[in-house]
């Protein structure tokens, strides 16, 4: 309403104006009418004010119109723009505005426009608390997985893997001959462990053991499957196979009336338990059979004997002879089978490997307490500890037993000080308690051992000796006469160090996930898709480099390190990765030194180049290779694949030639300087591995600029870098 | 005339006995101490029974079953196989093999006997 009488006040203005003009114009001619007769004023002098005239109305509306269109036309424009921005990033505002009219809309448009953001931003936070739970529930997981004793591995049906952890890594490993090359991997085949039938087997079996009861209460029966199998390392695992549960959809199977997605896989490693078996198992057969025999012997000549009594003293002598000779090899059969089964019947306690300056340690703590009653600790000094030494024991049984010797002995001979020693003697270790002073019969102190034990007024079922024996040792009292000494000494078997698979959680940047598990690969199926139509950012890729002693392949330069590291899923696999010297059995140039810093020293003793490519080819078995200048590297690896048996016919792609076509009109693509115009830091560079990774970054941050290009399937990334300039250049 | 009985044994100290029993109770008995010399004085002295234990050097009690078990003119010769070894599949083994009695060491001298007799139609 009031725009509309504004507009009419203006145009009322404007013709008013007009009108004046119109007026003053009739107004001039009317005068110079008059005047004619009288002389005046002549034509040209009228025509010239009536000019100037309409030229001023003119001028005057002009503004008038300007002034109309600053106020009401432009600034929708401007508000258009604005509102334009301000719709693409939510933190901006519309203007102020002259108009009273778009003054009253701007500042609405500015309300949504905050409306908008306050919402925008509650949304974020959610999003933002939603995956800090998730990756809260993803650390947890992580961990864990890490402290599993049991090796876990998850895979999809392709049997490519999703998730594993850290034991099934190094249970997984290949044999130790110097072989680096990892089979487990992230989107790898569990093909590379386990033979296929066995899996296609167990899932057969899984098949069987699932069901789907739909009867009544619907309900899931979800079956396992077991099989034992050898590792390339020669360990027997055992394998505990599930299913992984999931709706229908292209990447599931119907497994008795499931559908499954995945299989777990539980592994465990009965090597030990095995042959343990194996051991108990032959021991009792030959403990039956290798029975039989004399013992049959034994009873015929005794039933000889006493059934016909009348025989010949020469007879007699016979059968009394079969009866010791027979008797003696029994009786060095038991000795044999017992010493056998001894180490065996160890196994049975719980016992464990502890250090034994731990334990003594936690010993001297223990003894060291001052209990409510006492009014002064027992001292505890330890003196002659050896600290290397390994026991395998009833760890807390063990100190239970010192813990009542000493109070005892500190209650009833009011000892002030104990000492507790520990050393080596053969492959038995010595650990005594000792103390000096009262003196105290063999009698008082064969009862403390041997009677049960009793500790605050509570009386416990195990005498002191019964623990020693478990832990496979003895305990006696003994006296040096000379240093008034008296010691209760205690005689283990001295264990070997126990070969833990060390545990490490590798901390994940924030908003990066662990790198041993990825789900995402459910999605996957390898083997369906031609690579070369698969979008980049699905493909698997090995990224690597390599250091050589020169830059002529043709004219013998040899490759002396390779380093490679693995991109599955858009991540690069920092844990997965591949780093091997090579012998290039030939000299080094000082300058290649200066360049890689690899010395012939550090190189004697590695593997040849035949040994290390099949490994290498294995590493990346189902990827695309990524290179710096992979033209460089791929003609020594090509130029080894007589001698080595392997051929890299995997696809390639280079850095370089991608950064030229991304930025075609940078003058330089060396990694460092694409490093930096992507914004990746470059550490560790010139070795082979370090050039791998920072290779591998620069290679995800190009992705989404290809992206932007159009290029988003391997074919069209390998088009666009033929038709490059450099992918002219040939080595 | 007294029934011939072939001990084949190579554990000499079990062989005493038996030898010392079994002659005590009027057969005559034949000593082998390995398998194909069981098998050779079968043969020759064509016992009426053969006491065969399965664990020999050379050739086994089993193999020495089966061989006379082939022989339709030694159809006659009964065979009680002696072993150490108790296992269910073992004695199914030789009885499959044509034995016509089984004795597991240790085993009482009184069984032996009344075996061997029953064997022999006494």
């Amino acid at each position: 309403m009031q725009a509309t009488r504004k507009l009419v006040l203006a145009g009322a203005a404007v013709c008013l104006l007009l009108l004046v003009v119109v007026a003053a114009t009739a107004a001039l001619m009317l005068a110079s009418e008059a005047d004619t007769s009288g002389g005046g004023r002549t034509p040209e002098e009228r025509a010239v004010a009536l000019l100037v005239l309409a030229m001023a109305a003119c001028a005057l509306s002009c503004w008038v119109v300007y002034q109309l269109h600053e106020l009401y036309l432009r600034p929708p424009l401007r508000m258009a723009e604005e509102l334009t921005a301000a719709l693409a990033h939510s933190g901006l505002r519309l203007g102020e505005y002259g108009a009273d009219e778009l003054r009253v809309l701007g500042q609405a448009a500015n309300q949504l426009l905050a409306l908008r953001e306050a919402r925008e931003n509650d949304v974020a936070e959610r999003v933002r608390e939603a995956r800090a739970s998730l990756e809260e529930e993803r650390s947890r997981l992580a961990a864990l997985m890490a402290d599993l004793s049991q090796s876990v591995v998850v895979c999809n049906l392709d049997g490519r893997v999703l998730l594993y952890n850290q034991r099934a890594r190094q249970e997984l490993a290949p044999a130790a001959d110097g072989n680096n090359a990892e089979l487990l991997g992230l989107g790898r085949s569990i093909y590379t462990v386990f033979d296929r039938a066995l899996i296609a087997h167990a899932l057969e079996r899984l098949q069987q053991a699932s069901s789907e009861r739909t009867d009544g209460d619907s309900q899931r029966l979800i079956g396992s499957a077991q099989f034992v199998t050898a590792t390339r390392a020669g360990r027997l695992l055992r394998a505990h196979m599930s299913p992984v549960l999931g709706g229908d959809g292209p990447h599931h199977a119907r497994v008795g009336g499931l559908s499954i997605t995945g299989f777990v896989l539980v592994l465990e490693d009965v090597t030990n338990s095995n042959e343990r078996q194996a051991r108990r198992d032959v021991l009792i057969q030959s403990l039956i059979e290798g029975g039989r025999g004399p013992l049959g012997s034994i009873r015929a000549a005794g039933e000889m004997l006493s059934d016909f009594s009348d025989m010949p003293q020469q007879q007699r002598d016979r059968f009394l002879h079969v009866i010791r000779d027979e008797a003696g090899v029994l009786s060095a059969q038991f000795e044999k089978a017992a010493a056998a089964f001894s180490n065996d019947l160890r196994e049975r306690w719980l016992l464990e490997e502890i250090l034994g300056g731990e334990l003594l340690a936690v010993a001297a703590r223990r003894i060291g307490e001052r209990r409510s009653n006492e009014r002064r600790a027992l001292a505890v000094k330890t003196e002659n500890v050896d600290e290397g030494l390994w026991l395998r024991v009833d760890t807390f049984g063990l100190l239970q037993a010192l813990h009542y010797l000493a109070i005892r002995l500190q209650d009833e001979y009011e000892v002030r000080e104990v000492r507790l020693s520990l050393t080596r003697s053969g492959h038995l270790a010595q650990f005594d308690l000792s103390w000096i002073g009262t003196f105290m019969n063999n009698e008082t102190a064969m009862s403390w051992l041997q009677d049960p034990m009793s500790s605050g007024g509570e009386s416990l079922p195990l005498s002191v000796v019964d623990v020693v024996e478990r832990c496979n040792g003895d305990i006696w009292f003994q006296r040096e006469r000379v240093s008034h000494r008296a010691f209760f000494r205690t005689m283990l078997p001295v264990a070997e160090a126990p070969k833990d698979l060390p545990r490490s959680i590798v901390a994940a940047a924030e908003g990066e996930r662990p790198e041993f598990y990825d789900f995402d690969i459910f999605l996957w199926s390898a083997v369906s898709h031609e690579l070369d139509d698969r979008p980049l950012v699905e493909l698997s890729y090995t990224v690597f480099d390599t250091e050589t002693t020169g830059l002529q392949p043709s004219a013998g330069d040899e490759i002396i390190q390779i380093g490679a590291t693995r991109i599955v899923n858009r991540r690069l696999l920092r844990q997965e990765c591949f780093d091997q010297l090579v012998d290039p059995r030939r000299s080094l140039s000082q300058q290649s030194i200066a360049i890689h810093g690899i010395t012939p020293e550090l190189l004697v003793g590695q593997p040849a180049i035949d040994v290390v490519l099949p490994q290498f080819h294995a590493f990346c078995a189902d990827t695309v290779l990524v290179g710096h200048n992979a033209a460089f590297d791929m003609r020594f690896l090509q130029l080894k694949e007589k001698p080595s048996g392997v051929r890299f016919d995997q696809p390639v792609l280079d850095t370089l030639l991608l950064s030229a076509v991304l930025h075609p009109n940078q003058s330089t693509h060396r990694l460092e300087a694409i490093a930096e115009r992507l914004g990746v830091s470059v550490f560790g560079r010139h070795t082979a591995l370090g050039d791998a990774m920072v290779t591998g970054e620069v290679f995800l941050k190009m992705l989404p600029l290809l992206a932007e290009m159009g290029i988003t399937t391997l074919r069209q990334a390998r088009e666009a870098s033929q038709r490059t300039y450099h992918a002219r250049l040939k080595y | 005339m007294s029934k011939k009985i072939l001990i084949a044994d190579d554990e000499q100290n079990i062989v005493i006995s038996i030898e010392f029993l079994l002659r005590r109770e009027g057969f005559a008995v034949l000593v082998a101490s390995d398998g194909e010399e069981a098998l050779a004085k079968v043969r020759a002295e064509r016992p009426d029974l053969v006491l065969l234990d399965v664990m020999m050097p050379k050739m086994n009690g089993f193999d020495v079953c089966q061989a006379l078990r082939a022989d339709p003119d030694l159809s006659s010769t009964r065979i009680l196989m002696l072993t150490a070894k108790g296992r269910d599949t073992e004695v199914s083994k030789g009885l499959g093999l044509g034995a016509d009695g089984y004795m597991t060491k240790p085993f009482s001298t009184k069984e032996l006997l009344a075996e061997v007799r029953k064997l022999l139609g006494m």
